[in-house]
């Protein structure tokens, strides 16, 4: 088996989920220069609403199983929005003139709030993701790639498309741009800022929802703390690619999972056997301090001083 | 309905221990174009943010078409009938010239968020509509060539035309400009006096701030003087020009 090719394609599959939920948070990052630590938490709620749905119908249904997910998905992102929209509404809103500590601060409460909320609903072990779809595999030379792990190669991509079009071909997506450089004009010009903000949090939150039902899928499994270290490396991703960049959360997010899967592939050769791979999350933040140490501005950022 | 377009009722504001502006009441008349000259740090850009909600006065009131703007947002006085430019141009930098003046238009314009996502027909017609209006006015200041130029890549003298089309796409009844002929040269500044002009023949008042006296003088109908953020004077061109209180902020008094 060709291990380079094989963690490459784990790599980018692991690498699209990254990137989903990056977007999330360098679009509110971009727009009100907020980090919404609760946002992997809102990937949590989504993965979860998503295995509810999923759990039920297939006991209970005789659909079939491409249907399931796909109520799971439609289930799950108005959830996911309406979460979303909450977290705005009530915690970062009545912030938004405060000290930029204190809305972060509020955000790291929300994510405690939602695990919490979680645990209480899902309980605290480890869920099993019903299987809903055969896995098949294909050849990629010697390396091998799963039905699930294009399922979420292609989803993405149409995602990822279907944002970019968003934000650079409609008028939300004008006004959204235009409130990013600056808010006081945008609103001057019309622009209702309030609703550009939620439809940040809310599109954000629509692609969180994806994403966890994705990640369920993929591991199989969900628990109420999965949103935290998924929400970090996301963070991460952000940041690698520029934090406010809608092209760098995408390439953070796919050389993020590049970097992680490989890393975890040679871990074992590299160290002689002394650290295995469930040492992966090494390299996520290594990646995170080389990058804030060398370049805080990002692969694609721009210095913030040039944002005038 | 009154004769006036725009009124203010003795505007006051303070920042801290100064006075930024004392009890100034003037009107603009439909129609006119109103200029509003005084020194630097006189408290023109200060009335000016008043008269567009960004600063909320002390006392006295603004009214606009027979309505008192008290208590209203930026984006609210805008839906209202003003629009304006900035002394220190404002554009959105990273957006093209078209993008920027269709930024304009959200203010008579509603589709909302889903509508966005969904693309329904009237969404759809809209954002036709807006995209042809933005057209035309890129056309009307003459730089409609530069439609997909990034506003950050625009000439001087394009960038402050390509903000009075952003104001006028929200369809004033007035626009107000501050300092539009800063840095430009004679060319330049000459052919910004005709872009007022037809501005005002299309039924726009005009209100500008200027530093340029030669440029308010020959172009205004009439002309308020602010000094120390007190109206010192208020008539045509050719009265407050002989007026020596105004010789006397312009010039120390060295003249009279």
């Amino acid at each position: 088996m060709d291990i380079l090719l094989q963690q490459l394609i784990n790599g980018v599959t692991l690498g699209a989920v990254y990137a989903l939920v990056a977007l999330g948070y360098t679009m509110v990052y971009g727009i009100i220069g907020l980090i919404n630590f609760a946002h992997g938490e809102v990937v949590m709620i989504g993965a979860m609403v998503a295995f509810t749905v999923i759990t039920s119908l297939a006991a209970h249904t005789q659909l079939p199983p491409l249907l399931i997910l796909l109520i799971g998905l439609v289930v799950a992102a108005p959830t996911c929005m309406l979460l979303g929209y909450g977290l705005e509404r009530l915690a970062y809103r009545p912030l938004r003139h405060a000290p930029r500590l204190t809305p972060l601060i509020t955000a790291i409460g929300m994510s405690i709030v939602l695990q919490n909320v979680a645990m209480i609903i899902w309980g605290r072990n480890y869920i099993n993701f019903p299987q809903m779809i055969d896995k098949t595999s294909y050849h990629i030379g010697n390396a091998l790639i799963t039905n699930v792990q294009v399922a979420i190669l292609f989803l993405s991509a149409l995602t990822m498309v279907g944002l970019m079009w968003l934000v650079y071909r409609t008028k939300l997506g004008t006004a959204m741009r235009a409130t990013a450089q600056d808010q006081m004009v945008a609103g001057l010009m019309g622009v209702n800022i309030n609703r550009v903000i939620a439809a940040a949090f809310v599109i954000g939150s629509a692609l969180a929802a994806l994403a966890g039902l994705m990640v369920g899928t993929y591991y199989e499994i969900a628990h109420y703390q999965m949103g935290f270290m998924l929400g970090l490396k996301a963070f991460t991703a952000a940041v690698l690619g520029g934090i406010g960049n809608l092209a760098g959360a995408m390439a953070g997010g796919l050389l993020l999972g590049i970097i992680e899967a490989l890393g975890a592939g040679y871990i074992g050769d590299l160290t002689g056997g002394f650290l295995g791979s469930h040492y992966q999350d090494i390299f996520a933040f290594f990646v995170l301090i080389t990058v804030l140490v060398f370049r805080p501005s990002g692969l694609l950022g721009e210095r913030v001083g040039e944002r005038a | 309905m009154s004769d006036f377009l725009l009124e203010t009722r003795s505007i006051s504001k303070r920042f801290g221990g100064v006075q930024a502006l004392a009890d100034v009441s003037f009107g603009i008349r439909r129609g006119e174009i109103f200029g509003l000259i005084g020194p630097n740090g006189a408290g023109k850009t200060s009335l000016f943010n008043v008269l567009t909600g960004l600063y909320v006065p002390d006392s006295g009131e603004v009214i606009f078409d027979g309505q008192s703007l008290k208590g209203l947002k930026p984006n609210e006085v805008a839906e209202r009938g003003i629009a304006r430019t900035f002394q220190n141009l404002r554009l959105f930098g990273n957006l093209s010239a078209l993008e920027n003046v269709m930024i304009g238009r959200h203010v008579r314009t509603h589709a909302g968020v889903f509508g966005a996502i969904f693309r329904n027909r009237a969404t759809l017609e809209e954002e036709e509509a807006i995209e042809r209006r933005a057209h035309e006015l890129l056309k009307y200041v003459g730089i409609e060539r530069r439609a997909n130029t990034l506003a950050k890549n625009l000439s001087y003298g394009d960038q402050r035309r390509l903000e009075i089309a952003r104001a006028l796409a929200t369809d004033p009844k007035l626009l107000a400009l501050d300092e539009p002929a800063a840095g430009m040269n004679a060319t330049e500044t000459a052919a910004l006096r005709g872009l007022m002009e037809a501005i005002r023949s299309d039924g726009i008042t005009i209100l500008l701030i200027e530093h340029d006296v030669k440029l308010v003088m020959g172009l205004c109908d009439r002309v308020a003087v602010l000094d120390y953020g007190q109206k010192i004077a208020e008539d045509t061109p050719d009265k407050v020009q002989r007026d020596p209180k105004v010789i006397e902020a312009y010039l120390g008094g060295a003249i009279a």
